[in-house]
């Protein structure tokens, strides 16, 4: 019986995948739902014996099943461009095997890293963590082996691991695609993590708007639970608030409260969940772990990158852009290779004019300087960040003055309110934005309030609002408490650099 | 059996986890459709917490609500790769559509963002969207 392989991943059910899978079934034909391979201009795309079309409607599934659809044939999967020239480590199972199939897990390397580490006192496990080279993929960017060292040498009998897997930023699916394609190497990170620190407990908190990764998640743990006892991993299920990606208000809303981020010091690894140790790491940096503790893996994994960003890095194709979809990539890669020879420009056909790397909070990058280094110090100089390495793209048709304004206005409605500069800042922004944009000049109507005795009362100069904009974005940058409202201003800021015109 | 127990039977259900209110709320607000005053005084009491207290988490989440809605809801996701695709361009013909008959309720991100405009409807997804088919999604509601 011939064998069908359709992806079971959410962003290939939303683009049909049960239907054409239903039709291949009523055809006689036997079906695997696998994971995605993250071509996803191609969802849903049907694999049959390596060789792949896409993408398919339930109505093609004839054509297909016929011989007759060359339209949609892609030839071999595995050697398409778009696949072949990545380096495919954390994602190497996307594609190839079924999300919930310990036996397709065991028989692609899974559990090797978790047994080699537990048969390894924990301080080498961190050692070897930290030789790796793994700096956190959530888009700080600490190294992963020095956070766990805190926690592994931090006092108390109670520790944890946590997963941040509420991955809210706009242009961002890796966490997603992760934990729906291969729940079991998250699990396996985790154990890896927990028996590294001495953690006993686990918990994913993963947003409320992924409902499929949940249960994949829950039915990879009631599966795997005799294999990394003594550990217990629980999935938690966030609210629909961006803010709890932050690490302090994510830990705030496990123990039950208000998603308000907490000052640090004291800084999580010391007192976090519960005011216990606690290792807060993101998916993608748990993910990597298997495959870094395998025989020679760290070795490996630090040869790959430049300068200090070592390793892969999963990077998300998003917006307007032909080929969208997840490249995993050594660091270094430039945005002319990637939007360009990769994702094929943008699906309008238009000219690209702005790349948004590092989601909402993530400045706007001018074609201009799509030679930059995909690299954590790189785009720092530059008044950027990789972020959790998603990219939206945007053609001529955007309009940047709009997308400043927006990014104020997300800050305005996500901010948890705990810190002044963000949840009055971005409000003052949002009206100042909307003053320069409509060129009244008139006096600011808090301003223009009686009991504002001090506040001047003349309308400004386009000039003088430019240079209170600078000077709030300035203020939110240093003074906030946490990087929503630190650094809301970076998209504002390089939109008002690059495209001045679009603000008048 | 009445609300009130059914609420207390709740908190008693999830009384072995640690930091168990998030998870209360979401099984109230899944049954009832609301987490209300009412329910918020039995979830403090069974958790021995201030209702003050309980109300700040309710109301800080976007997921929990005082009033139940019972209209049909399309969540549409208007982060910036949704608008890099158009979805600004189609928001008021799915409001027409809507009327007072569906909620049409702002998300941002859907983690769908190579395939926008997106929409999810309960947990079913809808990718590719363009005007014409998110008219037809909201009518079909």
């Amino acid at each position: 019986m011939t064998v069908v392989r359709v992806s079971d991943d959410a962003l290939a059910l939303a683009c049909g995948a049960d239907a054409v899978a239903a039709a291949f079934g009523n055809a006689g034909y036997t079906i695997e739902r696998v994971s995605s391979w993250g071509m996803h201009w191609l969802e849903p795309l049907v694999e049959i014996d390596g060789i792949g079309w896409g993408p398919v409607t339930a109505g093609r599934v004839a054509d297909v099943a016929a011989g007759k659809a060359d339209d949609l044939c892609i030839g071999p999967i595995a050697g398409h461009p778009f696949i072949a020239s990545q380096q495919r480590l954390t994602f190497a199972r996307a594609g190839r095997t079924r999300p919930l199939s310990l036996d397709d897990y065991a028989a692609t390397g899974g559990w090797q890293g978790l047994d080699r580490a537990r048969a390894m006192a924990p301080a080498d496990v961190v050692a070897e963590v930290t030789a790796s080279g793994l700096r956190g993929r959530g888009g700080a960017g600490f190294p992963a082996g020095i956070k766990w060292q805190t926690v592994a040498n931090a006092p108390g009998e109670r520790k944890y691991v946590v997963c941040n897997a509420d991955e809210g930023d706009s242009g961002t699916f890796a966490d997603r695609m992760l934990m729906e394609g291969d729940p079991f190497q998250l699990i396996e990170g985790m154990a890896i993590a927990a028996h590294a620190v001495g953690a006993s407990r686990g918990y994913i908190y993963v947003r409320s708007e992924y409902p499929h990764a949940i249960a994949k998640l829950n039915s990879a743990l009631a599966l795997a639970q005799s294999r990394i006892a003594p550990l217990r991993i629980e999935v938690r299920v966030g609210a629909g608030a961006y803010v709890c990606g932050e690490e302090t208000s994510l830990l705030n809303s496990l123990e039950g409260k208000r998603g308000e981020v907490r000052a640090k010091p004291p800084l999580p690894a010391l007192e976090g969940l519960f005011g216990c140790p606690t290792v807060v790491n993101n998916v993608l940096t748990l993910a990597a772990i298997p495959h870094i503790l395998t025989p020679g893996g760290a070795g490996f994994y630090t040869q790959l990158g430049i300068d200090r960003s070592k390793g892969t890095m999963p990077i998300q194709l998003a917006g307007n852009i032909r080929h969208g979809g997840l490249y995993e990539t050594a660091f270094g890669i430039t945005l002319n290779e990637l939007i360009h020879d990769i994702g094929g420009g943008t699906a309008s056909g238009r000219p690209v004019k702005a790349v948004q790397v590092g989601g909402p909070l993530g400045a706007y990058i001018h074609p201009d300087r799509f030679d930059l280094p995909f690299d954590y110090e790189a785009y720092a100089g530059v008044d950027a960040l990789i972020g959790h390495g998603g990219m939206v793209v945007f053609d001529d048709t955007a309009n940047m003055g709009a997308m400043a304004r927006f990014a104020m206005q997300f800050c305005a409605a996500e901010s948890c309110g705990k810190c002044t500069p963000c949840r009055i800042g971005s409000t003052r922004g949002l009206e100042l934005i909307d003053r320069i944009r409509s060129g009244a000049g008139a006096a600011d109507a808090v301003e223009a309030l009686p009991q504002m005795h001090n506040a001047r009362k003349l309308p400004r100069s386009r000039e003088e609002d430019m240079a209170l904009l600078e000077d709030l974005c300035e203020t939110m940058q240093y003074g906030s408490l946490c990087a929503l409202g630190g650094f809301t201003p970076y998209p504002v800021r390089s939109a008002l650099k690059h495209w001045p015109e679009d603000f008048s | 059996m009445t609300r009130t127990i059914r609420i207390a039977q709740i908190c008693a259900n999830h009384a072995e986890l640690e930091g168990p209110l998030l998870p209360i709320l979401h099984a109230v607000q899944g049954e009832f459709g609301c987490v209300d005053a009412e329910a918020e005084r039995v979830i403090a009491s069974a958790l021995n917490l201030s209702r003050a207290e309980v109300h700040g988490v309710v109301s800080f989440y976007h997921d929990f609500t005082a009033t139940p809605d019972p209209r049909p809801c399309l969540e549409l996701c208007r982060a910036e790769a949704c608008q890099a695709r158009g979805v600004e361009a189609m928001v008021a013909a799915a409001e027409t559509a809507a009327g007072q008959r569906v909620r049409v309720r702002t998300v941002y991100c859907l983690g769908l963002c190579s395939v926008g405009p997106n929409a999810r409807v309960g947990d079913d997804l809808h990718a590719r969207l363009d005007e014409t088919s998110l008219v037809k999604l909201v009518k079909s509601l």
